[in-house]
């Protein structure tokens, strides 16, 4: 921001001149001016990257869920009661129904503009649970949960599992068919808990199920607790964002002390309230023009029916999933039934999704031994262990989901519902370990390449041949700039091996966690490429310059390709 | 008492217990026994002899000659007896095009007819007179035109109970174990949806007249053309596959969307004012 000097103050503009008057009474009274001014928030800085925004889908979708909830609780009416349904949709006309889904059906059919807005409110929800993933990706493969920012991670794990709930109780309301399944399967989950299940359950539905306080639990639970704590959450996650200073990419003039970047005002004010608007723009048009959760065709829920494509919301398809896949595994003991078989997928794989996911952080700090804060981001490929590990990770997320959509995937694709599941049941433990290895080639693969491009630089076009007849292409130096965001990254540790006894010449305390440390450090650290040293650089420099005694200088009249490996003429 | 028991040693007494029993065994079955409904009946002898000479044909290889079924060596069958199907089964089997069946296969798919309706009638009529069977059903069966409300209603209460476990709750089909599937229930004519339901085709039940009165069963299918003929409130239906479909159009639609937005976003840096 080098050419600021021709701005006009905004108190000599026609505007300010209006405004100064009510501004200044605002002033006044609220003392705005000196806070924001020793707050430095509207001057705070933040780096400009694509993927720093993925976040914000998710923050913007929240607040349409807020606005679009708001209007539903004007007509729902959260009961279990029943009620004759004697509104505009008329194959269900005279059924018997709960108030639930007969008002869930009058705000489709009979509210104006209800069915839109349940209909972007029902998309929000889809795409607030989506942008939360696709953020945490970006988190955790650029590494920008590491210190000091694990516990803003962890804030974001628990938002996660809120929106999952969230989502789930959403999900539940209407009373039809299809979330009374859904109630149905969580009722199994709970179950399934050895021992405290049955009283569990019991609590939760105020009885067997599926008893008649659900639906009003889950409304609170909906419209007030959730939202709530969803609420204070984000704002912690925010507050800690401008307290630790938005993470950014590594370059020339991008260190660990500074951001580089553009204020809040007037550039990312602009920036992510018109996001906001995108946000918005994408959800109304989704909801104005694609159908979502029709719960008229599934009719009122009635336990002794079900519906064949009963599928959860596709957040917790890769539970479906799991549930589908697993073994019929049961076992009886101490009187009780142990259902492994719904127990295992539902509530223990669950749990090591998210546990492993919260912890680790805290593994990758253990295992690396590296106690520094960090606010530069590291490339996925100069992590290739981390890359390939959160890629194996996806993989069986996906494959799950494949299992958890087995009966539509079956039916599209004529294919056997056993064989699917089957494939589900051995690629759950075969493809992630494929995924690891291939992506951990693929980052060490770029990690040469980087060192190539700095060793060797980039290829010009320009194509020699030699006397003999051979041809070789010219190379040339990458420009500093692009040479320093390369290798602006650290050295490999040097890894030893944990002393066996201390200076006394004892067994040394604690050598046998060492011994596991430094086996997960070789682990962790197995293959990668450390980038070119001083002397490796200094070295090629000579050879570029000499490069088979004919020095060319590449000058204006230069034709072949730039650095980016765009022809400069084209 | 006396009189029965003193002659309980006669000679004839046998003999006329056991007229007695066959009597009454005769009169109950003919009483439960199926009525093949007029359709059946009322068709001619040449329709019959042409019938069994496009069996002969197009049916017997797997059928057997006499429709009696071929078994194979392991106890199962090439293709099932068809004595005591009915016109109903060979009107939908054919009619749908799924037999004859292209290939060997977990279930036969529908496709275009082989046989024209006027060959189809034939085929009805000659494995009609093999056996009695459920007949090709009558107007009570498909006339939907007068249905109220009410009966709509009581039709959808009956496909929630009955159906929706396999065809999915706007007919849009399910999966079944093994490649095998309920199919879509779009564009499946009244006819059809109720000759399935009286013969069970494949993988599907029988429900029979006693089970589902015909009076039910127009219903049912009433409210299957209500719900596949009304038009897609809110918008694009995605098949109504239900969530699955509506996680794929969040991901592709959704976050591609609003990436390729974010892509742009963050492309534009703020203008600074050029001299």
């Amino acid at each position: 921001m080098s050419t600021v000097d021709e701005r006009t103050n905004i108190e000599d503009t026609e505007f300010g001149k209006k405004a100064a008057g009510p501004v200044g009474w605002l002033d006044d009274r609220l003392g705005l001016a000196g806070a924001s001014k020793r707050s430095h928030l509207l001057r705070k800085v933040f780096p400009e990257h694509w993927s720093f925004m993925l976040g914000e889908i998710a923050l913007w979708s929240f607040v349409v869920l807020l606005l679009t909830g708001t209007f539903l609780t004007f007509w729902f009416q959260p009961s279990m009661a029943e009620t004759t349904y004697n509104g505009s949709y008329t194959p269900l006309n005279g059924l018997e129904m709960s108030h639930a889904y007969a008002s869930t059906l009058d705000i489709s059919f009979d509210v104006r503009g209800g069915l839109l807005i349940r209909q972007i409110h029902h998309w929000a929800a889809a795409l607030f649970v989506a942008a939360m993933i696709v953020h945490m990706l970006r988190v955790m493969f650029t590494g920008a949960y590491r210190k000091p920012r694990e516990i803003n991670w962890l804030i974001g794990i628990s938002l996660m599992v809120l929106g999952l709930v969230e989502g789930f109780a959403g999900y539940s309301l209407p009373d039809d068919l299809l979330s009374g399944t859904g109630l149905r399967f969580v009722d199994g989950l709970l179950r399934s808990i050895p021992i405290v299940g049955s009283y569990l359950e019991y609590f939760i539905f105020g009885g067997e199920f599926p008893g008649d306080v659900i639906i009003p639990r889950l409304y609170m639970v909906h419209i007030l607790l959730i939202p709530a704590l969803l609420l204070a959450l984000i704002g912690a996650h925010m507050i800690l964002l401008v307290y630790h200073k938005h993470t950014q990419w590594g370059g020339p003039g991008r260190t660990e002390k500074n951001v580089v970047g553009y204020p809040m005002l007037p550039v990312y004010a602009a920036k992510a309230g018109g996001f906001f608007f995108v946000v918005f723009g994408f959800t109304a048009l989704m909801g104005a023009v694609l159908q979502i959760n029709p719960i008229w065709a599934y009719g009122p829920y009635n336990p002794s029916e079900v519906t064949a494509g009963s599928q959860p919301d596709w957040y917790m398809g890769f539970v479906e999933g799991a549930v589908r896949i697993m073994p019929n595994w049961e076992s009886t003991f101490f009187n009780y039934t142990w259902s492994w078989n719904v127990f295992f997928p539902a509530a223990v794989l669950p749990g090591l999704f998210l546990g492993v996911g919260a912890a680790w952080p805290f593994i990758e700090q253990w295992i690396t031994g590296d106690k520094r804060e960090h606010h530069l981001l590291e490339r996925p490929r100069n992590a290739p262990f981390r890359t390939a590990f959160i890629v194996a990770a996806m993989t069986a997320y996906g494959v799950l989901w494949i299992g958890g959509g087995n009966d539509i995937i079956a039916t599209k694709f004529h294919l056997s519902l056993n064989a699917i599941t089957w494939f589900c049941r051995i690629g759950l433990f075969v493809l992630p370990v494929v995924t690891f290895m291939i992506t951990k080639r693929i980052c060490i693969g770029l990690q040469r390449a980087d060192a190539n491009r700095i060793l060797h630089g980039y290829e010009t076009g320009v194509i020699e041949r030699s006397p003999d007849g051979g041809f070789t292409e010219r190379h040339a130096p990458l420009p500093v700039g692009s040479q320093y965001s390369l290798t602006n990254h650290d050295r490999l540790p040097v890894l030893e091996a944990p002393p066996e006894t201390d200076h006394n010449g004892v067994a040394a305390p604690h050598s046998r966690m060492a011994k596991l440390r430094a086996k997960a450090r070789e682990i962790y650290y197995d293959g990668s490429v450390d980038k070119p040293t001083v002397e490796d650089v200094h070295h090629a420099e000579e050879h570029l310059r000499d490069h088979d005694g004919h020095p060319v200088e590449l000058g204006d009249e230069f034709q072949g390709v730039s650095e980016s490996g765009v022809p400069r003429v084209h | 008492m006396r009189k029965l028991s003193t002659r309980r040693r006669h000679p004839l007494a046998g003999i006329v217990v056991l007229l007695l029993a066959l009597g009454v065994v005769g009169g109950v079955y003919s009483a439960v026994r199926f009525q093949p409904a007029s359709a059946a009946e009322t068709a001619s002898q040449n329709d019959v002899d042409a019938g069994r000479k496009l069996f002969l044909v197009g049916c017997a290889s797997c059928h057997g000659k006499n429709a009696s079924g071929i078994e194979t060596k392991r106890g199962g069958n090439y293709g099932p007896s068809l004595i005591g199907v009915g016109a109903a089964a060979v009107d939908f089997q054919v009619g749908t095009g799924r037999m004859p069946m292209a290939q060997s296969a977990p279930q036969a798919p529908a496709k275009d007819p082989e046989y024209t309706a006027e060959e189809t009638k034939q085929l009805a009529a000659y494995i009609a007179t093999l056996g009695a069977g459920p007949a090709i059903p009558d107007d009570e069966y498909t006339d939907i035109s007068g249905k109220t409300i009410e009966q709509i209603r009581e039709g959808g209460e009956f496909f929630r109970t009955n159906c929706t476990a396999c065809h999915n709750s706007v007919g849009a089909g399910g999966a079944l174990p093994g490649g095998k599937y309920a199919p879509r229930l779009d564009g499946v004519s009244a006819k059809h949806i109720a000759e399935a339901m009286m013969t069970g085709p494949q993988q599907m039940p029988v429900f029979s007249d006693d089970v589902i009165t015909p009076e039910d069963k127009s219903n049912i299918i009433a409210y299957i053309k209500q719900v596949q003929n009304q038009p897609n409130y809110g918008g694009m239906a995605g098949g109504g596959l239900g969530p699955v479909s509506e996680g794929l159009f969040t991901w592709l639609i959704g976050i591609g969307g609003l990436l390729i937005a974010a892509i742009w976003i963050g492309a534009h840096g703020a203008r600074v004012k050029k001299k």
